[in-house]
């Protein structure tokens, strides 16, 4: 891995965290979260490839990487899914702040 | 591995180099050093996805929590600074850098680049590790713990002077700097140039944890007082955003008026197609006056009744506390991942300084590299997650 090519990948990083940093003081609404998770799965994309040398990797090494998100996603979106469903359910606690339970 | 070494260098020294013998750094059970370096580095591969999915149980409870509750999330949000996360975002992404040079010099067979580049990554390490014990410490002080132990009181948020528990972080490192340096000294004086040439890299390292300190508490100092100064004050402000820390602000009598007139204006304004941020924020209100149950008036209505605190204040342990649960679960547990980072590189220092590695041999580093690039990668998904909410 030439070293022009890792010194290029990380000013791509620097770059897209300054962007993250500064798209931060706009409001986007809902696609807050989707934008900020982009950027760094670009972020992730690129460390992944390039420092992990991924690209170049073997592809059984690839598939089995790969193979963790897949089984993330299963997992946050089943208990995401199961929260949703429940949530009507939950009973919401409220207690006092701790500030005014001391007294001071 | 070690013990491997040790059986290998012992066979060394009888003198084998026939044609079908190994390399000393070759295992016996394996026929290459490429099929050493393959199933090392599968093996490498399988401990790294049992890492995501082990981080994936707290992204997962984040997701729950931020799911049930957004506002707390935005309101909490505001205590963490984000200019240190930016700056400990910044130092991995160089050490990571770094750590994939370490691995081209390794191929390459420059060994003094290597221990720069080794020492260079452990040195950013350091500084990342020196910055977050000046954001714990800063937030031990305000008293922005997990449930058990959240005591954040608004009115008196300040805590000047050198934090004791700042003190208590550092002092493990202040040690293992003076202990270094005696090492460094004594086998100076033996003339032992092996451990002196492990104990200068590893001083600079150490020192460089005491520059992450000095960093985070310059850029601390520069931002906390506002940041504070914005959530304590923020019933006066009159922004839609303003009042996140207590919710709708109705249980505050002085701005219960304002609030409300700023909620009608509001609702105009998330009319318009253009103002999602608006919109959102009145999503968010709204559902969680549904939350809330009764303990919320209907926008515009005239409040009569004279009872104050009604639950909406985020400023609670099951709330805020909950927040800094997950905080420092992620974040410490990201933290005890770059400390391990920290030993197994101080391994390959040392093995660097003894010339282990060459262009047949280089597994370790790649290997380490990986592991380092994947605590990278957990803390860009971290940083945004945790200090860019609004």
């Amino acid at each position: 891995m030439p070293v022009w090519m890792l010194l290029s990948v990380f000013f791509a990083l620097t770059a897209l965290t300054i962007i993250t940093v500064w798209q931060a003081s706009f409001h986007f609404g809902d696609w807050d979260v989707a934008l900020v998770m982009g950027i760094a799965t670009v972020k992730a994309a690129l460390v992944m490839l390039f420092f992990m040398h991924l690209a170049y990797d073997k592809p059984f090494n690839v598939i089995i990487f790969l193979a963790s998100f897949v089984f993330v996603a299963l997992f946050v979106i089943l208990t995401i899914n199961d929260v949703r469903q429940n949530a009507p359910t939950f009973e919401p606690v409220y207690d006092e702040p701790p500030a005014v339970e001391s007294g001071s | 591995m070690a013990s491997t070494e040790a059986l290998l260098e012992t066979h060394d020294s009888h003198g084998h180099d026939h044609d079908h013998d190994h390399p000393p750094f070759l295992a016996h059970h394996f026929d290459t050093p490429e099929q050493q370096f393959d199933s090392g580095k599968l093996g490498m591969w399988l401990f790294l996805v049992t890492e995501i999915l082990f981080f994936s149980g707290l992204f997962c409870a984040y997701a729950i929590y931020r799911w049930l509750r957004p506002e707390v999330f935005i309101g909490c949000s505001e205590f963490l600074n984000t200019k240190l996360g930016a700056i400990n975002t910044g130092v991995l992404l160089f050490s990571s850098l770094t750590m994939a040079w370490a691995v081209r010099c390794a191929q390459t067979e420059e060994y003094k680049k290597l221990t720069g580049m080794l020492a260079a990554t452990l040195s950013c390490a350091m500084v990342f590790l020196g910055v977050k014990a000046v954001e714990y410490s800063h937030k031990i002080d305000l008293g922005l713990l997990p449930p058990a132990f959240y005591s954040y009181n608004p009115h008196a948020p300040h805590h000047e002077g050198l934090s004791p528990y700042l003190v208590y972080m550092a002092t493990p490192f202040a040690i293992g700097l003076v202990g270094l340096i005696l090492w460094f000294l004594v086998s100076k004086a033996k003339g032992n140039q092996f451990a002196v040439d492990v104990a200068k890299p590893m001083i600079v390292v150490f020192l460089f944890f005491f520059v992450g300190i000095g960093l985070g508490r310059v850029l601390e100092s520069g931002d906390s007082h506002d940041d504070h100064a914005a959530v304590v004050h923020a019933h006066d402000e009159a922004e839609a955003h303003a009042d996140r820390m207590t919710g709708h602000g109705v249980d505050n009598p002085v701005t219960r008026q304002g609030t409300t007139g700023d909620a009608g204006l509001l609702q105009r304004l998330a009319a318009d197609d253009a103002n999602t941020g608006i919109r959102n924020d009145m999503q968010a209100r709204e559902r969680q006056g549904i939350v809330a149950g009764t303990g919320v008036v209907p926008r515009g209505a005239e409040i009569a009744t004279p009872i104050d605190g009604v639950p909406v204040e985020l400023n609670t342990r099951s709330q805020a506390g909950v927040f800094f649960g997950i905080y420092y679960c992620m974040t410490g547990l990201h933290a005890i991942h770059i400390i391990a980072g920290i030993m197994v590189l101080t391994w390959l220092l040392v093995r660097s300084v003894r010339r282990d590695f060459n262009r047949q041999y280089f597994g370790p580093v790649d290997n380490v590299g990986l592991y380092w690039h994947i605590v990278d990668l957990i803390w860009i998904y971290v940083f945004p997650l945790m200090y860019l909410i609004r």
